[in-house]
């Protein structure tokens, strides 16, 4: 289990950085289907199957998807002009570890690390159906609302261009 | 005696797997088990494409392939041996790596996703708690290996025909994920072979209490088929291949094995998807009547596939190809509300169940029959143009 894991944080952890580092676009975009994948192993290894499944189904078939649609909309895809990479690059690599560092001495210095874990909860796709319709409806409700006026906002944008032109 | 025919493979899989010692019997179970899906579904496979050909030809009114062999059974054969032997012509501007990537990729998830189906009593390769979340996210990344093959060929028509490909993909995925929570809902299982459970028992003693046997079902099966035959690519709604105008879409740089791999994958989907058709709504690998229990039951699972597969080929061999633009329009306007309408009708037949007055399957069933059928007659007059029932009117080009 623990290689397991060490193998797939590595590979994560590897492909999230060829992400930022390739130059060819769509090589980046395939990079992040990749880390999608090895954390939704990540999350198959914690016995999270319905996670990791919902991972794989909404971040590799829907989001990478869009990502790599968007990316062949722009112009440039194979990155012949000039560098991706921010030219003063000690900068940027000073602000990340700055991030990490903060991020890093909140999570030891927090009493979260120093308590006994609890028995990890056997949660069946039913538990979680379950609290999502009694304990959870309003937030799901609210996500369901928000999402249905995206997707009718995106229709009258792409409608739009078409208007005068008779029944679409 | 039955049982013991019913079980033979599983219990040659135990006998062998006992064989080992302890530390090995788990990955070589897993291996028998793989390797069995691989060879079961690689034959089929072949006798797929032969029956295919034979068929269209049949409806085509011609011979079809019938100089290899006799009757031309062994060309499945003599296709493998020019596939594996061709020459193969990878274009100078190809992205490598990903233009070789892409034919694994399309072959690995549908191989993936037998390994939850059940194909007979205790014959799951892996019983997963939400098998049918992992069928739809191994399919999910079937998507991503087409634009990999559209974008690494470096031609205008492959990318296009991947464009295509995903579009028509990601348009049919909500009515067959949809169709598939109406069963969820009454069954109470992510679990497939809690489904297969759950449609055990007979109606009336004889009738088999399939999901298909119910209103919601007949119409679920009927939307799931649909969008599965769009999902899996096949004709009448094969555009992204359209090889009239785009040639072959995304393969039409891959020659020679990958082409063939291709192929292959396509084929597997379809075959994967009539068998989560089957084990959702055709009672998996249970009996149709009461008294054939004894019949083994892969044998009714592979049946049932064998009957689904040639119900496609029919379609392919009757139906013309759509348009891209009917193809969105069927999509969204017709399948995804029909399968909205259809969890209503799910839910009013698990709710009506207690009804025991005289009559009241009828009644049931006219319920049903007026929430689903009153939509389907009115969606489908709006969406090609008509109002109102009366005789059709066809317009062609001309």
């Amino acid at each position: 289990m623990h290689t397991g894991f060490l193998l797939l944080a590595l590979l994560t952890l590897a492909s999230a950085g060829a992400a930022m580092c390739l130059r060819n676009l769509v090589h980046c975009a395939l990079c992040v289907a990749i880390s999608f994948v090895s954390l939704a192993a990540l999350f198959l290894t914690l016995d999270a199957e319905f996670v990791g499944f919902a991972q794989i189904l909404v971040y590799v078939g829907a989001v990478a998807i869009l990502i790599v649609i968007a990316i062949l909309l722009t112009r440039d895809i194979s990155g012949h002009g000039q560098s991706l990479v921010f030219k003063p690059w000690t900068l940027g690599v000073g602000v990340g570890a700055l991030v990490a560092g903060s991020l890093v001495s909140a999570v030891t210095s927090s009493a979260f690390t120093h308590r006994e874990l609890p028995p990890a909860p056997a949660a069946t796709v039913r538990q979680l159906g379950e609290s999502l319709m009694t304990t959870y409806v309003v937030p799901l409700e609210i996500i369901g609302l928000l999402l249905t006026a995206a997707l009718l906002g995106a229709v009258l944008l792409a409608r739009r261009e078409n208007e005068g032109g008779g029944r679409s | 005696m039955s049982t013991a025919l019913d079980q033979l493979f599983v219990n040659l899989k135990h006998w062998v797997v006992s064989r080992f010692p302890a530390d090995w019997q788990l990955p070589v179970g897993m291996l028998i088990s793989a390797g069995a899906i691989i060879v079961v579904f690689a034959s089929l496979f072949a006798i797929t494409v032969l029956a295919e050909r034979k068929g269209l030809g049949r409806i085509q009114n011609r011979p079809g392939p019938n100089r290899v062999g006799p009757f031309g059974l062994l060309q499945p054969l003599a296709d493998f041996l020019k596939m594996l032997t061709k020459e193969n012509i990878i274009p100078q501007a190809a992205d490598g790596l990903i233009y070789f990537l892409a034919p694994t990729l399309v072959i690995l998830p549908t191989l993936l996703s037998f390994s939850v189906l059940p194909m007979g009593r205790n014959m799951t390769a892996v019983d997963v708690d939400a098998g049918l979340l992992f069928f739809f996210a191994v399919g999910a990344s079937v998507e991503l290996a087409v634009f990999m093959a559209g974008w690494a060929s470096r031609n205008k028509f492959a990318l296009l025909g991947a464009m295509r490909a995903i579009a028509q993909m990601i348009c049919y995925e909500l009515p067959l994920i949809l169709s598939t929570v109406a069963v969820v809902m009454v069954a109470g299982s992510l679990s497939l072979s809690g489904i297969v459970d759950h449609q055990a028992g007979y109606y009336g003693g004889w009738l088999a209490r399939w999901h298909v046997f119910t209103p919601w079902g007949l119409a679920g099966f009927l939307l799931f088929m649909t969008a599965a035959t769009a999902e899996s690519n096949r004709a009448p709604f094969d555009l992204p291949e359209g090889e009239s105008e785009i040639i072959a879409g995304h393969l039409i740089e891959y020659s020679g094995f990958k082409y063939a791999l291709f192929f292959m994958g396509e084929y597997f989907g379809m075959m994967a998807v009539s068998g989560l058709g089957i084990t959702l709504f055709l009672g998996g690998w249970r009996p149709p009547f009461a008294g054939l229990e004894w019949v083994p039951t892969y044998l009714w699972f592979f049946g049932k596939l064998g009957v689904c597969i040639a119900v496609f080929i029919w379609v392919r061999g009757t139906l013309p190809r759509l348009r891209a633009d009917q193809l969105m329009n069927f999509a969204w306007k017709f399948m995804l509300p029909l399968t909205l309408i259809n969890l209503l009708g799910a839910a009013a037949w698990h709710y009506t169940a207690d009804w025991s007055f005289l009559g009241a399957t009828p009644a049931r069933w006219l319920l049903g029959a007026t929430l689903l059928g009153a939509p389907y007659l009115a969606l489908s007059r709006r969406l090609f143009g008509g109002h109102g029932i009366g005789p059709r009117t066809y317009r062609f080009a001309t």
